[in-house]
């Protein structure tokens, strides 16, 4: 039930927006809770895009975890 | 999204489950509690707990918005759609159980019971059917109390209403902590229910419990990162509150939706199937918005209904106190194609879950 999706905005039409979930499912969602552009990624959860998620952040934390694994383990902890 | 396959990759996850071995204490069994059927359903279907030292545990509490509807508020759902109200809900409330019948039998027998993707389509169909009444069974966490939000500020038509349902997650934690024996020594707090609410409603569990919390996303290694985090804190002697889910979960959350909720819904007392009545853990719409609450609406108030079948463990399983696999109906009487209690019902139920991941469920 918590479940929720990312999907890319493809089209913005108001309130609403046109969603790509990937490989061409589509669907409107009411974008009315968060500030998404074209092109962003946002995380829709019953017709609702709850939040926006950021693709860099995301990189970076990936990348921040191997580099703190790394590092601890140089340390031998 | 491209670094979705990134956060399931392999070789970060062995990585991660060495530094969990070597944090891990040797003796003392570790306890983790989840609240998030999704979560569970990411440690189930990737089989994580075989990953983790042996005594290093990861139980399921209330984390399935559906299964904790109480019997009653099913019957009142019942009731409207024998009387002729069309009933909206999500899927998974369908087959929960009522007092005698679910939403599923009273269509079977009859009544107008649809699904609907989210709380919109409803507003659309009462839109197009204006010569019917309509309900939404507004059930979920906090992820879901914006969607209902939203439609009840904006002028929904004058059939339709809602049967609010929602809940909110923390009370439900802070109960954890009160069970007996349940002994708990940190929380994986939700991913989707903290992109709304963020990181505050948590502070709590480290200041005034010592309970190590770290909100954690959906992928698996978001999950074994969270453990990997909740482990080093109590390796460091400390109880703190962490964000694991950074790319999602704000601080603040998501200030615009919380407004909604604040505008739209009072918080109140709540009944939680199986686990009783707790205060402060339920919305209900604010008075301005009455004519659009259900029950204000057409009279239709079940105070108290049957929540738990006999022989039924549902109540022990919800709050984590035993597995799905120690009910001595799981998988027996009790079955996703013939479910006995609710948290068989939905797909984020533990029983579910379990049953349908049944190769990587065992620790």
């Amino acid at each position: 039930m918590c479940l929720a999706i990312p999907a890319r905005v493809m089209r913005l039409d108001g309130g609403k927006a046109q969603v790509d979930f990937g490989e061409g499912v589509l669907r409107d969602v009411n974008v009315t809770l968060v500030d998404a552009k074209v092109g962003d990624y946002v995380l829709v959860h019953a017709g609702y895009a709850i939040q926006t998620v950021d693709e860099e952040d995301a990189l970076e934390t990936l990348a921040l975890w191997k580099e703190i694994l790394a590092a601890e383990k140089e340390q031998g902890s | 999204m491209a670094e979705k396959h990134r956060f399931r990759d392999p070789e970060l996850a062995k990585k991660i489950v060495q530094k969990i071995q070597k944090v891990t204490p040797k003796d003392e069994p570790v306890k983790f509690c989840h609240v998030c059927g999704t979560h569970e359903w990411t440690i189930t279907h990737y089989g994580l707990r075989s990953l983790l030292p042996r005594n290093v545990e990861v139980i399921a509490g209330p984390g399935c918005p559906v299964c904790i509807v109480p019997a009653a508020e099913i019957d009142e759902a019942v009731q409207l759609a024998q009387k002729g109200v069309v009933i909206t809900c999500f899927g998974d409330v369908l087959r929960v159980p009522g007092s005698n019948v679910s939403l599923l039998e009273a269509k079977a027998a009859g009544a107008d019971v649809r699904v609907v993707y989210g709380v919109s389509d409803a507003v659309e169909m009462a839109t197009r059917e204006q010569d019917k009444e309509f309900a939404f069974s507004a059930v979920g966490f906090e992820t879901t109390a914006p969607s209902t939000a939203v439609e009840a500020l904006g002028k929904p038509p004058e059939n339709f209403s809602f049967l609010v349902s929602h809940r909110l997650i923390p009370p439900a934690m802070e109960l954890l902590l009160g069970v007996g024996d349940l002994n708990i020594s940190g929380f994986i707090a939700p991913g989707h229910v903290s992109a709304i609410i963020g990181m505050k409603p948590y502070e709590l569990f480290p200041r005034v419990y010592r309970m190590p919390t770290v909100v954690a996303g959906f992928e698996p290694i978001d999950v074994l990162m969270g453990i990997y985090m909740l482990l080093k804190q109590r390796a460091e002697g400390t109880a703190r509150l962490e964000n694991e889910y950074s790319r999602v979960v704000k601080w603040e959350g998501n200030p615009r939706a919380l407004e909604v909720m604040e505008r739209a819904f009072a918080v109140t007392g709540g009944n939680w199937r199986g686990i009783g009545r707790l205060p402060d853990s339920a919305l209900k719409l604010r008075d301005e918005l009455s004519a659009f609450d259900a029950r204000e609406k057409y009279g239709v108030h079940v105070e108290q209904g049957k929540d738990i079948l006999l022989g039924c463990e549902c109540h022990l399983v919800i709050i984590g106190k035993i597995k799905p696999d120690e009910c001595p109906m799981f998988m027996k009487a009790c079955t996703p194609a013939k479910p006995v209690g609710a948290c068989m019902v939905s797909s984020e139920g533990t029983c579910r879950v379990w049953a349908k991941n049944t190769a990587a469920q065992k620790i």
